[in-house]
């Protein structure tokens, strides 16, 4: 097994973590990066990473519990056993983070202190101040340039992952990349490549993503055949300051370490919020989510800081949307200790300390639940095969995805410091698998192998040749523009068909001109014009599975939220009357989940996406209801759970296998 | 510039970008001017965002967009750094109110000079990244299988740590140290990819290693497990192009915009390594 070479594509926390642990199961790799490793957009990430922890046991807390969390979270979209070997594995994933060196916050004793984040009611989650992932993917950097000083690691930074290269039975047999500088085109011939290529934040023009988030990897793979999953499921975060080249993220944790949100009473109140009293003012997610508070799912804090400004007119400013997220109640100290990086982002950008002053915040795009389409194996324990070269790979054999650009384990919504810790458990967890695909598959021969290189670099040669002379007078930066906006207005946190239809109708349009596109860059010597160029005309793709999931998809699940669809709460206030809603909100549940409980999967090989559904493997635990802040919740939470109660009986009369035991 | 009459903070209508401009490695630079259109917030990277959108001189003449790094646009990752109206820092947190502040006229921009230029504001700092590799700038362990959690530490390591390990390998420091000189090598003819590469990390070995992984080399040397090879650490630093080649000049720490402790990082190395020399010449 010694020697086999693996490409990875990507050098996010996700295409590390399977480099490091690639290498030392003995494969070479050869790390494909647009950006030099070290700065790949996990550095942003900064509230932190969850497990279940010897704290939270002491009060009742287990990895199973943390597998509800992520599910129930996720609106049930997420299969479980890939969640359920995620969320075992988490308490490890953070012990070898520790081992490698991440300065974690510590408590008193020298332990490692940990913080609530959202849709959980215990403290998971590790952090270090407020720039984990910087932290984790230093961590994992230096791993890799360990490797790559012993000479198993050669990278390839800042090179452009063009497509995979397929033989003529479909059979990945290695990718085709493009110089950033030198422009040139070259084929990196392997029999397993490994894609951790990141989220399409740039599809929105806009979002808390980095720049280099466009999708295009992912895009580039679906072309190829590899299907594209549950595109539809968009993550919008509630809390990022507005900006006019990125809407820079106001990390949950904030809020983990008390941070309250709340708007004046009197929309555009002009005192000065520190004058304001309490009185005056809305606490919205405490009074309306007494529970979960400031802490209540991302989805859900986003949708009510959107309906107050939009719909209830109590935006902070006139101009411009914003609700007050505050923080100015904790010491300066402690928010220094904890929270160091974001403070001083707001300070950098806004000009205004935000240890004194509330910030203004509102909404933004932010993480992708919905990616390439990948398969697990189950085990007999409701989690996975060990070692299964079928964990990760997608339908196309040799080809594996893992991180933020997989579908896999986040559903309709992901929780917060959920990503950090699928994306280094994709990584370690796949890397055996691909081991085991490589030996047990067979080489493609020294000739064939050539004549595939030769054919896939000239076929990318010339359409770069053509991109370089065409003259359709088309701007490729206006037509990005455009297509942010109308995503960001159709596709994000409320959802309705008529602006669906009309947005592909767009989307349809803007794809047809951006292949139009002139380049004002013509040169061979690090044109980012035609780099970005390609990028744009790979978005399409996506940008339709996106659309047309959300426009087919009727109903509200997670993030996709369409209020024409939604389960309406209880009217009656009699008891009897009540029940009886009930047992119809339950049926129109159940008749719900039947219908649409699945998972989207998109075919993008000719562009337009076609769509068909698959089951959901919901083993572990059977799907409810989320009912955050419903009115009615505790009697349709009674109803269903006498439904499920009987549905046990009659399973354990005999038509279905029992449910694991955790 | 043109000041918004009805705004007295004196925001500009539109102001000039002046750029200095490089086609390619070893190519000469030459000067250009931009004009482009104020907005409210707009940050450096906006400004050549406008301009790749419409790549026009002042003069209306038609070029090539300039090309430039980013990555993060929020400081972190250390992709955009620039020299900015003569002063390094990141492009993405440079912004253009505060510039024009400053210096109302207009805003210059140019790469760095200490390293070599790709096109335009690109430049290649691989040379920083291999001292981080000369320095062994990470923990030893065993392997990756579950040994169970690391060594507890005290708050107090933590928040010694924790600053030296944000070096986003940026370059400032780099590009303000009076010891770190410009090390070029341009590919020759039909040169290979790996043939060039070898001939560059030679070159560089030659040149002094810098603050940034000098203070790499005291976080690993910290770490409880780090610190098992931190004999090798020291010998690294005592190599050509080591510690001793730091003339003191603390420029470095001035311009860090992650306000990494460098000199006191630089002072404990020097302590170290001559402690470690003692040492080693007592052994042998
Ligand atoms: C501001 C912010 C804060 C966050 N905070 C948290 C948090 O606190 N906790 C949490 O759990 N999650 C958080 N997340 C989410 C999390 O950071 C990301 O989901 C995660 O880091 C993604 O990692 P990745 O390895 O999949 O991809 P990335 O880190 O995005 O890396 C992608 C890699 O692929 C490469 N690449 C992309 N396209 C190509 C191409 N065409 N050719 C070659 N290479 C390519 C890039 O160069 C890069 O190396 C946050 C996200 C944001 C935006
Ligand atoms: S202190 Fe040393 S490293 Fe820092 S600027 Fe001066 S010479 Fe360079
Ligand atoms: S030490 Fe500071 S200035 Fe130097 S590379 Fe690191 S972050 Fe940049
Ligand atoms: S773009 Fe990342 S530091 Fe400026």
């Amino acid at each position: 097994m010694a020697n086999e070479k693996v490409v990875v594509v990507g050098g996010g926390l996700a295409g590390l973590s399977a480099t490091m642990k690639l290498c030392e199961l003995g494969a070479n790799v050869d790390l494909v990066s647009l950006v030099p490793v070290k700065r790949s957009h996990s550095v942003c990430a900064q509230g932190g990473i969850n497990s279940c922890n010897d704290q939270t046991r002491q009060i009742g807390d287990s990895e199973w519990s943390h597998l509800d969390d992520t599910v129930y979270g996720g609106d049930f979209l997420n299969n479980q056993p890939p969640v359920k070997e995620m969320a075992y594995w988490a308490p490890k994933v953070i012990d070898l983070m520790d081992r490698l060196g991440v300065t974690f916050n510590r408590t008193h004793e020298g332990f490692l202190d940990r913080r609530r984040f959202g849709g959980t009611l215990y403290k998971r989650t590790a952090f270090a101040g407020a720039t984990t992932g910087q932290q984790l993917l230093y961590a994992l950097d230096e791993q890799v340039r360990r490797w790559e000083a012993a000479g198993k690691v050669n990278k390839f930074e800042a090179w452009d992952f063009l497509g995979p290269m397929l033989d003529d039975n479909g059979t990945c047999r290695g990718c085709i990349a493009q110089n950033l500088n030198t422009m040139e085109i070259r084929s990196f011939p392997a029999d397993a490549v490994v894609v951790a290529s990141g989220g399409p934040g740039l599809i929105y023009g806009r979002s808390t993503m980095s720049v280099m988030c466009n999708g295009s990897a992912a895009s580039r793979i679906a072309k190829a055949g590899v299907k594209y999953a549950n595109g539809e499921f968009i993550q919008v975060h509630p809390t990022a300051i507005p900006g006019a080249d990125k809407l820079r993220l106001m990390s949950e944790s904030a809020r983990g370490e008390g941070g309250r949100v709340w708007v004046p009473r009197k929309g555009q109140d002009p005192r000065d919020p520190k004058s304001i009293p309490e009185s005056d003012r809305y606490y919205f997610l405490e009074e309306r989510y007494p529970e979960y508070g400031n802490l209540v799912p991302r989805d859900i804090a986003t949708r009510e800081i959107f309906d107050i400004c939009v719909n209830e007119g109590l935006s902070v400013e006139a101009g411009r949307q914003c609700v007050y997220l505050d923080l100015t109640h904790i010491p300066r100290a402690e928010l220094d200790r904890k929270l160091g990086g974001i403070m001083e982002i707001y300070e950098k950008f806004q000009g205004v300390d935000p240890r004194d002053v509330p910030m203004k915040i509102f909404p933004a795009v932010h993480y992708s639940m919905g990616g390439v389409w990948v398969d697990f194996e189950k085990s007999s324990d409701g989690g996975l095969v060990a070692g299964s070269p079928r964990n990760q790979q997608t339908n196309v054999p040799g080809l594996f995805a893992i991180g933020e650009c997989d579908y896999q384990y986040h559903g309709a919504n992901r929780l917060g410091a959920n990503s950090l810790l699928s994306c280094i458990f994709s990584g370690l967890f796949t890397a055996p698998g691909v081991l085991n695909y490589l030996s047990s598959s067979k080489g493609l021969g020294e000739d064939k192998t050539t004549s595939l290189c030769n054919d896939e670099i000239a076929k990318h040669k010339e359409r770069h040749e053509s991109l370089l002379s065409q003259t359709g007078g088309e701007n490729p930066y206006m037509i990005h523009r455009e297509l942010g906006d109308v995503m960001t207005k159709a596709a994000t946190v409320v959802r309705r068909n008529e602006q669906l239809e009309k947005a592909y109708e767009t989307v349809c349009d803007l794809a047809e001109r951006a292949n139009k596109s002139s380049l004002a860059d013509t040169g061979s010597w690090t044109n980012q014009n035609v780099v970005f160029t390609k990028s744009l005309i790979d978005m399409f793709p996506l940008a339709k599975a996106l659309v047309k999931g959300a426009l087919q998809r009727d109903e509200c699940r997670g993030a996709h939220y369409k209020p024409d669809f939604a389960m309406p709460p209880l009217q009656s206030t009699d008891d009897a009357g009540r029940r009886q809603e009930a047992e119809k909100w339950c049926d129109k549940f159940q008749a719900n989940i039947d219908k649409w409980l699945k998972t989207t999967v998109a075919d993008l090989t000719t562009g337009e996406p076609k769509i068909t559904y698959e089951a959901i493997d919901t083993s572990s635990i059977p799907p409810r209801p989320r009912l955050y802040g419903l009115v009615g919740a505790e009697v349709i939470d009674e109803v269903w759970k006498e439904r499920q109660r009987k549905a046990a009986v009659g399973n354990a009369t005999g038509e279905k296998s029992p449910q694991p035991v955790a | 510039m043109i000041a918004n009459a009805n705004n007295d903070d004196v925001t500009p209508v539109r102001f000039r970008v002046k750029i200095k401009r490089q086609d390619g490695p070893g190519k000469p630079s030459y000067w250009e001017t931009h004009q482009v259109e104020y907005e409210e917030n707009m940050n450096v990277i906006s400004v050549l965002q406008r301009i790749a959108a419409n790549a026009k001189t002042a003069d209306g003449k038609g070029v090539a967009p300039v090309a430039w790094d980013c990555g993060c646009l929020e400081e972190v990752c250390g992709s955009c750094t620039m020299v900015i109206n003569g002063r390094v820092r990141q492009s993405c947190s440079a912004l253009v109110a505060k510039l024009l502040r400053d210096q109302p006229d207009e805003i210059t921009l140019e790469p760095m000079s200490k390293f070599p230029v790709e096109r335009d504001l690109v430049v290649s700092r691989k040379r920083a990244f291999q001292a981080l590799q000369k320095v062994k700038a990470w923990v030893p362990v065993d392997s990756y299988v579950d040994m169970g959690a690391g060594e507890k530490q005290s708050r107090a390591d933590q928040e010694k740590s924790y600053p030296l390990s944000q070096c986003m390998t940026c370059g400032c420091c780099l590009e303000a140290c009076p010891q770190y000189t410009k090390i070029e090598v341009l590919r020759e003819d039909g040169e290979s990819d790996a043939d060039f590469e070898k001939r560059q990390e030679e070159a560089n070995a030659a040149g002094f290693i810098g603050a940034h992984a000098i203070n790499q080399a005291m976080l690993f040397n910290d770490n409880p497990t780090g610190k098992f090879s931190k004999a090798e650490r020291l010998d690294a630093l005592t190599d050509q192009g080591g510690i001793q080649m730091c003339g003191n000049a603390q420029n470095c720490v001035a311009v860090c915009p992650k306000e990494i402790p460098l000199t006191t990082s630089i002072a404990r190395a020097g302590r170290s390594v001559t402690v470690h020399q003692i040492k080693k010449w007592f052994d042998s």
